[in-house]
């Protein structure tokens, strides 16, 4: 009993001791988090902790999922910097709330067969207060083509006169189509007449940079929010890596009575997928995409739901090459009516503002004065079970074989993939008894893979890059390297080329119907889905832009009301 | 103790060098392409890119030539961060995540302890019970389901509150850091509680115990002096490998919570076959965990006299 009571004792003052012990710790941790605090205080990488939308400033919260890789326009390849790009520059022509091509440091333009002249605007201003000129553009369309930057958007200039042959180190520079005839005057002399030429110097590579800047950075241009010159809407004022990006209107900027937030904050980068969706419900971003993982989520709260097609097609690609059994005509028959692009998307993935996948060319396109796709309405190709098996018949016979080895079926390593592979996995076994190996890769080695042609399928996707048919277009012409099952036709190349050297509409545009027709009729490509995008803003956010070609989402028409 | 200093220094010096070494072979020989990008380049700009990386040269030139940068301390350019130095990238994140690492680890080292020796205190009781289920839930629950969850009660918290008490996300102050540190500090709390709580409990039966309390010693006397002290050695030999694997595994937490450490960049680059940033994370990484380890071996000889470095 009293070695019960000793214990019992004892047991009481260790427990008071570490009691004590437990109080100190905690002051300790204290006086350490406020040390650390103030050391990271003193490096700069606090993030704001404003709110979503803020009136009083005037300003907007947003997130990135990684920070803009490139900001230097010459070199930039990505959505992210384009999106960056679209805010704090401006080149030419530029496209306005309506997703219109609208005039930018360009006042007006002249496109000619062999010659355009561009007449620039002298209220077009650099952040530091000097213009922007003529001699801005040649510096960094040249710098482009320089072989030794190895822009991989270069070849978007290849129309400029002599453009390929510069960025092969066939011939200098200096001798590239683009002149500065005075400080507001661009002459470009073109390869051949092109009739999209408007629409291609909108794109980020054709934005202009200046000399005497750029050289003073030493090499570090665009590492940094102050190694960077700005014409655009808004000028970038902070960036401190990983961690946070602000932007302010560009109070230089020649249309800056239209801009009419004063600053967007992006004090969260990101890539995790309900990080974002906790940051809105916590009114912490005033916009944020859903995945469909947090879609439930989102429907729950009764949430007003935005619907934008971000003008993307995903599609199965064939391997054509000559030893791959998919180059037999009857097998992609028999695969392409044996699935239903429609029971993909409406029972399988589910996702809001998805579009079954009926041709190469999405619904958005323009054609001659309509909707190319009104206008130019894809061949259908309807389940018919009957006829599939009838030409899988026919693919066995040609190739001599009694039953189909199982098809390689190459596919990234993303959820959305995940459900697609398994969908046809599961479509071509039940309706043809075809069997499919599912070869999951992560993003370089699929790239890798589909270079090298080790696929029979794969499962593959387009993004345009100007608004004009033709950035889809030319896809599946035999010279161009994204065409990675290497399908080769000499009917197809000869529409390419039409589309490419006319300058006529009409016959453009028939063009590209034919493509189309082709296309589906050689069943060179399955199409899947045409890429929607769920997105929430803040109540009192307006004037939030999508776009399918250009810097998306766009902030520039923005605008607070509180009402 | 000086010359042991100098030979541990010599062997980290080997291992990093071996870490290196290895690192770097095998991310050649990982497939895919760390130059190949959603559009197809032509075969000019592709040799253009090739030699602006360097990657036009055989292996074992590009070997020589890190090696020769990496005894200048230069890593050379990021491939997907394409303005950004791999020393910048080391420079401007490493000092988040340690800052995230060491208050993961102070909680995670003191909490361990204290919880620890509370339950061996009282040895089967109701706080032994309790804290020994949530220590089990500790190990058991990984990092990105106690990420998530912080982050969903925090905002939970703040809309029941109708104010931003803690942010949810992001870096800078104090109450940035709190929950962060203490996800990531969790699992190690966790594991120390466990190592201290057995520690604990061998030493109170111990011989020297019972004579101190024969003697008549005080009870806070031979609690903190005989039983802490002693107990406590198992937790600080394992302290060394917890900082690094602390330090380098925040990746999750700096996700979720958007903190710029340098966690996801490590990790990212591997996804994406940034060389230089691969090679820079690891071999730094490498080098941290080391120093650690010959750290806590030094400091070892300190609290325990029993042990002597020679």
């Amino acid at each position: 009993m009293s070695v019960q009571v000793a214990q019992d004792s004892f047991t009481r003052s260790a427990g008071k001791q570490l009691l004590v012990y437990g109080l100190l710790s905690i002051l300790g941790v204290i006086v350490l988090m406020l040390g650390l605090s103030w050391a990271s205080g003193q490096t700069g990488t606090a993030t704001g902790t404003g709110q979503a939308v803020d009136p009083a400033t005037n300003t907007i919260s947003i997130l990135m999922a990684e920070e803009p890789p490139q900001l230097n326009s010459t070199l930039a390849t990505d959505t992210i910097s384009g999106m960056v790009l679209g805010h704090i520059m401006e080149g030419l022509l530029t496209y306005d709330q309506h997703n219109r091509l609208a005039p930018g440091i360009a006042e007006t333009w002249e496109i000619g067969e062999y010659r355009a002249v561009f007449n620039l605007r002298r209220s077009a201003l650099w952040s530091d207060g000097k213009p922007v000129t003529a001699h801005d553009f040649v510096f960094a369309w040249r710098k482009t083509l320089d072989p030794e930057i190895a822009s991989q958007y270069a070849f978007i200039m290849y129309p400029i006169k002599n453009a390929e042959a510069i960025n092969k180190g066939e011939m200098p520079g200096t001798d590239l189509g683009v002149r500065a005839i005075d400080d507001y005057t661009l002459e470009v002399d073109l390869e051949r007449p092109i009739a999209y030429f408007d629409k291609l110097v909108a794109f980020s590579t054709y934005l202009p940079m200046r000399e005497d800047f750029f050289n003073s950075t030493s090499g570090k241009y665009a590492a940094d929010a102050d190694m960077m010159l700005f014409n655009g809407p808004f000028r970038l004022t902070t960036w401190v890596h990983g961690a946070r990006l602000r932007f302010e209107k560009n109070q230089t900027y020649w249309r800056r009575d239209e801009v009419r937030l004063d600053a967007i904050d992006v004090p969260y980068i990101t890539t995790d997928t309900n990080a974002p969706l906790n940051l809105f419900k916590d009114n912490k971003v005033a916009y944020t995409s859903l995945t469909a993982e947090n879609l439930q989520n989102a429907l729950e709260r009764r949430w007003h739901l935005n619907r934008f097609q971000d003008g993307s097609v995903s599609f199965i690609e064939f391997n054509h090459r000559p030893d791959r059994l998919t180059n037999n005509i009857h097998l992609r028959k028999a695969m392409q009516m044996a699935q239903d692009s429609s029971e993909l998307v409406y029972k399988v993935t589910k996702l809001p503002g998805y579009l079954p996948g009926e041709s190469l060319f999405p619904v958005w396109l323009r054609g001659v004065n309509d909707f190319f796709r009104v206008e130019y309405p894809a061949p259908v190709v309807k389940l018919n079970l009957e006829e599939a098996r009838r030409h899988l018949e026919l693919a066995k016979a040609d190739l001599n074989l009694k039953e189909f080895p199982p098809l390689v079926l190459l596919t990234g390593d993303n959820p959305i993939s995940n459900i697609l592979a398994e969908y046809f996995q599961g479509v071509f076994k039940k309706n043809l008894g075809l069997d499919m190996k599912i070869d999951k890769q992560i993003f370089k080695q699929r790239l890798a893979k589909m270079a090298s042609g080790e696929f029979d399928l794969v499962l593959a996707g387009w993004g345009p890059d100007f608004d004009d048919p033709l950035t889809f277009g030319d896809l599946f012409a035999s010279w161009n390297l994204n065409n990675r099952g290497r399908y080769d036709s000499p009917a197809l190349d000869a529409q390419v080329r039409i589309a490419q050297n006319s300058v006529d509409p009409k016959t453009r545009m028939d063009a590209f119907g034919e493509i189309q027709r082709i296309l589906i009729e050689d069943a060179v490509i399955l199409p899947s889905y045409e890429r929607g995008v769920v997105y929430v803003t803040h109540p009192h956010l307006k004037g939030l832009v999508r776009r399918a070609v250009g810097a998306d989402p766009n902030f520039v028409y923005a605008w607070i009301d509180t009402q | 103790m000086f010359r042991y200093t100098v030979k541990r220094l010599i062997q980290g010096v080997i291992t990093v060098w071996f870490i290196a070494t290895a690192t770097f072979f095998a991310m050649h020989l990982v497939p895919g392409d760390p130059l190949a990008d959603e559009k197809a380049v032509t075969a000019e700009i592709r040799t253009n890119l090739e030699a602006k990386y360097g990657l036009d040269k055989s292996t074992g030139q590009q070997y020589l030539i890190f090696m020769k940068n990496l005894a200048a301390g230069d890593f050379g350019i990021s491939f997907t961060q394409q303005n950004r130095e791999v020393n910048d990238i080391i420079r401007e994140h490493f000092p988040v995540s340690a800052t995230l690492g060491i208050l993961a680890i102070v909680f995670a080292g003191l909490g361990g302890v204290l919880w620890g020796a509370l339950t061996a205190l009282y040895r089967n009781k109701l706080p032994d019970i309790v804290i020994m289920f949530l220590v089990i839930l500790g190990i058991s629950v990984p990092s990105f389901v106690f990420a998530a969850i912080g982050q969903l009660s925090l905002v939970g918290l703040n809309a029941l509150l109708g104010a931003s008490i803690l942010p949810i996300a992001g870096w800078g102050t104090v109450w940035h850091m709190l929950v962060p540190s203490l996800v990531l500090g969790l699992g190690t709390m966790a594991y120390l509680t466990r190592l201290m709580r057995s520690s604990m409990l061998e030493i109170v039966n111990s011989d020297f115990v019972r004579t101190a309390k024969s003697k008549g010693l005080p009870a806070t006397r031979i609690f903190t002096r005989h039983q802490l002290r002693n107990a406590i050695l198992p937790v600080i030999t394992v302290l060394g490998p917890s900082i690094a694997a602390i330090t380098t595994g925040g990746f999750v937490v700096e996700i979720v919570f958007a903190i710029p450490g340098l966690g996801r960049y490590f990790v990212q680059a591997v996804q994406q076959l940034d060389y230089t940033v691969i090679m820079g994370t690891t071999v730094f990484y490498g080098a941290f965990l080391v120093f650690m380890v010959i750290v806590v071996d030094l400091l070892y000889g300190m609290v325990d006299p029993r042990v002597r470095l020679e």
